[in-house]
């Protein structure tokens, strides 16, 4: 039990991430979360204003119940499968987050500098959250897939469209981390 | 009933995508700075058992649970938009530390001020939808 209560090593967690793409490939689907965004558009009535969300959302029922479940799978494992382990953060990594303003890294899964109440009702707070979701749910549609659809399935099927999609999450991530943090999060 | 299984695959997801800790902002941080191997052991573990898994599907032709044959629909090519696209996700994966799966997931931990950031993802997506036509692809 004191295995499962603590973080998972990679090594497990990957072959688990691998098991879920291969389970739902197995059930006649594909792993892939993004989509999740545009089917919630169309439940919204987004078909009104572009044919790109005219779809049969009851086909995707599927997929927002793995949303469902996914966000049933958060609440169980820091309830009942964590024993409050400080994420083991690289010590650099602990530094540099406390050079651009992050305290305790490491201490929770989000920093608090950007998600709790005090901090998002800011303009500054409220820019980041939505203006990085935003940026997140555009970049998905125009790539034609994330993390899960492009780089585990896609890569997994061998597919040059997925490897040119990933190098562009990382081109994206290392612009953003390396050259936009210290000016975004300058103390 | 049908949809009972893919809760339950749901569960599991994010029951691991926790204890992996790659639903943490930090550790998003800490990968594109290159100061561990945690979250390329996690990928790239996915990914090798991942190529086997689905080597073998197309090998043996294995039918899925509703017997039917297979499919994995290949990606669409591109390669502005895969490589713009593929940019401004990244940008906003480092920013929020956060993509699509763990979104849902830490609402589920309990992350409420997430559910800005889902909504900022569901108008992004539709602001795509939007001007696709104008686009280059």
């Amino acid at each position: 039990m004191e295995i499962i209560l603590q973080p998972w090593p990679w090594y497990v967690s990957g072959p688990l991430i691998s098991l879920v793409m291969i389970t739902l490939i197995y059930f006649g689907k594909t792993f892939g979360m993004s989509s999740n965004l545009s089917t919630l558009c169309s439940i919204g009535g987004a078909g009104k204003y572009a044919s790109f969300f005219k779809q049969d959302w009851k086909a995707h029922r599927w997929n927002l119940t793995v949303v469902l479940g996914a966000v049933i799978g958060g609440f169980i494992a820091v309830t009942f499968l964590s024993d409050g382990s400080v994420i083991d953060l690289n010590p650099t990594t602990v530094s540099d987050l406390n050079e651009l303003g992050f305290k305790n890294a490491g201490a929770t899964l989000l920093p608090p500098e950007l998600y709790d109440w005090d901090s998002v009702w800011s303009l500054k707070g409220l820019l980041i959250l939505i203006g990085g979701g935003f940026i997140v749910g555009f970049g998905t549609r125009y790539a034609g897939g994330c993390t899960s659809g492009h780089a585990i399935t896609g890569l997994s099927n061998l597919q040059w469209p997925s490897f040119v999609a990933v190098i562009g999450f990382f081109i994206g991530g290392l612009l953003m981390i390396h050259v936009l943090f210290p000016l975004i999060f300058t103390v | 009933m049908k949809l009972l299984k893919f809760l339950f695959v749901g569960i599991f997801f994010g029951i691991v995508l926790v204890k992996s800790e790659a639903v943490s902002w930090y550790r998003i941080f800490e990968m594109f700075k290159f100061q561990s191997f945690h979250m390329y052991g996690i990928i790239g573990s996915a990914v090798l058992l991942g190529i086997i898994a689905i080597w073998i599907i197309k090998k043996t032709q294995l039918k899925s649970i509703e017997n039917d044959t297979i499919i994995i629909h290949p990606k669409d090519k591109g390669m502005f938009r895969l490589l713009i696209g593929g940019t401004i996700f990244g940008l906003g994966w480092a920013l929020a530390g956060a993509c699509p799966g763990p979104m849902y997931i830490l609402v589920g931990t309990g992350v409420f001020s997430m559910l800005l950031v889902i909504g900022g993802a569901i108008l992004g997506t539709f602001v795509y939808g939007l001007i696709r036509n104008k686009l280059p692809h």
